[in-house]
């Protein structure tokens, strides 16, 4: 019989610690069959976070390092400038991404880092228990917002994606969401261009996951999917943000011919 | 090998290069900024050698990291302000055993400070520095020679046990020039089955350094407790000057060991008995090693470039059995051997006349 639906081989059999709804099972899940389609698990190497997504490498079957909050992106530098034919992600959420880490992310995009980032966004602190994260939706109650997030004393939702734009060494991001079927799709091929980006040796690329969390935000799973398409996609609209290949290309040279001109 | 002329912050940096060091990552800050330079300069000359300006001494310190996960030999360097801000990083590779040199040329403090030659980061480079139960192996050069010979074992050291080791020196090291002879370094050996790789055909692996389970995490508390013991046991460094017969012995390390050396001289002619300690590894502190002194000296003179900090070590490591006096010039100020000569004088009578009194 042929076999139509499997376990990726790069997702390891442990069950999931997530919560009921979550979208990070879903993102691993595809990034895995990603792996598996690209045949890159042998060379492939993971940085998680610190958040929700801390234990990662008890899901993904491949070589992986735990960065301090929000350092992802510059371990992932020293992995990639010393290792440029491996394949270097960091899985990162929204505080880990766009608050404590905000730097290490801008400048390892500025500098072109030919790395993947997979920015989890569920507009919420999860693992720590719901607090606002930068990312928030105006409005919307945490637990360190409790009347609801207010633009003047909170300031408004980071549009990371967005901001990475004009930057030269950014070539490949795009917004999508895990929320309903036709979603996870995009997604998943959203994160196989993204490595492929990288493999070519393109450059900076990002995938950003709108992504449920049911627990946090008080909801249903079916009604965090729903509020995904009703408030966030609002605020952060789904779709290729910036796509152009060419600009970060990386010479392949190493540094020490670089060097010499 | 011939003699060449170089400032302490190049020489560090030639140093690690020629141990091997093929990644080094920092930020520029007063006053180790010609170690940055000179990494920028040469160490992309060298085959796999790659130099990052970052954003933050936070980036560097984890770029550092991950490079050394890599499997290549990695530094990091300073000034007091950006060390502390390297801290969480520091904590991050005690905790997962990742190799690594951080230099720390530190300048006055606290906070901003100045950018005058000062010791005032002792605790925070042998007390662990960040948060948690860890150490990192401190080397305090006094010379520029060693600063070339340190920076080395550094390497070495840091790759035997696993964990972050510190080159501690100050402003007036990193600035000052001096003849060096660079030894032929020793032959890397570091297990592949420690390095981040990519898993190839093998099992996948990961280093981490949370541990949520609490009886695993105090068995890895432990497990860096027996390493740090071993690290105790072996690595201990001093050099004694003028010991014999010495009557009164100064303490001191790095700039301030220089400064007593010279101290010392000037009183050689004299009929003061006054002998040098001067501890290299800073952690682990050769305790044992000054203990042994007090059998027969029972006074000794702590100077250090701050308001006293390597005073508790010393106090802990003679428990009583001598009598510890202080000289410190915190802030910047270095103070001349002649100074310190007339301190020593002063405190020496003081001392003598105790003892008739008795």
């Amino acid at each position: 019989m042929k076999k139509v639906f499997g376990r990726p081989h790069s997702l390891k059999t442990s069950v999931f610690h997530y919560c009921p709804g979550c979208g990070h099972s879903i993102a691993h899940r595809i990034t895995c069959e990603v792996i598996d389609e690209l045949n890159i698990r042998g060379i492939t190497i993971g940085v998680p976070p610190a958040g929700c997504a801390v234990l990662a490498y008890f899901y993904f079957d491949v070589d992986m390092i735990e960065a301090p909050h929000g350092r992802g992106p510059a371990m992932a530098t020293g992995i990639k400038r010393v290792l440029p034919d491996r394949v270097v992600f960091s899985y990162q959420g929204d505080g880990d991404l766009t608050a404590i880490g905000i730097a290490e992310s801008f400048h390892a995009a500025n500098r072109g880092e030919n790395i993947t980032v997979i920015f989890i966004n569920n507009a919420v602190y999860g693992m720590t228990g719901g607090q606002l994260a930068p990312t928030t939706m105006l409005g919307q109650k945490t637990t360190t917002s409790p009347l609801g997030r207010n633009a003047s004393l909170d300031g408004y939702p980071v549009k990371l994606s967005e901001l990475l734009v004009p930057l030269p060494g950014t070539t490949y991001i795009e917004r999508c969401a895990v929320n309903s079927p036709a979603n996870i799709l995009k997604a998943k091929k959203a994160i196989k261009k993204a490595f492929q980006c990288q493999m070519e040796g393109n450059g900076f690329s990002l995938v950003e996951i709108l992504s449920p969390c049911p627990t946090n935000w008080k909801m249903s799973a079916v009604d965090s999917c729903k509020w995904i398409d009703e408030v966030m996609t609002k605020v952060f609209p789904l779709g290729v943000i910036k796509d152009t290949p060419a600009a970060g290309k990386k010479t392949g040279k190493t540094e020490k011919e670089e060097n010499a001109g | 090998m011939n003699k060449v002329l170089m400032q302490g912050n190049n020489v560090i940096a030639e140093a690690a290069i020629r141990a091997g060091c093929r990644f080094y990552a920092g930020y520029p800050i007063t006053p180790q900024n010609e170690l940055c330079e000179y990494m920028a300069e040469h160490i992309r000359k060298v085959e796999g050698g790659v130099f990052i300006q970052s954003e933050s001494e936070i980036a560097a310190i984890n770029m550092v990291a991950g490079a050394s996960a890599a499997g290549v030999r990695a530094m990091t360097s300073s000034s007091s302000p950006g060390i502390s801000l390297k801290q969480e990083g520091i904590s991050s590779m005690a905790a997962c055993e990742l190799p690594g040199v951080i230099v720390n040329i530190m300048r006055g403090g606290p906070g901003l400070g100045n950018i005058r030659p000062s010791q005032g980061d002792y605790f925070q480079a042998t007390r662990g520095g960040g948060h948690g139960d860890y150490r990192v192996i401190v080397l305090a050069p006094a010379t520029c020679q060693e600063l070339a010979d340190l920076t080395m074992d550094a390497f070495d050291l840091a790759d035997n046990y696993r964990t972050p080791a510190m080159i501690l020196a100050d402003g007036m090291m990193g600035q000052m020039m001096e003849p060096v002879v660079f030894k032929e370094p020793k032959r890397r050996q570091y297990p592949e089955r420690y390095m981040l790789k990519g898993a190839g055909e093998g099992k996948s692996r990961f280093i981490k350094g949370l541990i949520l389970d609490q009886s695993d995490m105090e068995e890895h508390n432990w497990k860096l407790d027996r390493k740090y013991q071993v690290i105790m046991k072996n690595e201990t460094r001093f050099e004694v000057y003028r010991a014999e017969d010495a009557e009164l012995m100064i303490v001191a390390y790095g700039t301030a060991a220089r400064i007593a050396k010279g101290a010392v001289k000037r009183l050689g002619d004299s009929n003061l008995k006054v002998g040098l300690f001067r501890p290299i590894t800073l952690w682990p502190y050769p305790s044992s090693e000054l203990r042994e002194f007090s059998r027969k000296i029972k006074n000794f003179i702590v100077f250090e470039m701050s308001t006293g900090q390597m005073l508790e070590d010393v106090r802990l490591a003679l428990q009583g059995f001598a009598d510890i006096d202080f000289y410190g010039r915190p802030g910047g100020v270095v103070p001349t051997p002649a100074e310190l000569a007339n301190v020593i004088i002063h405190r020496y009578k003081k001392s003598s006349k105790k003892k008739e009194l008795c």
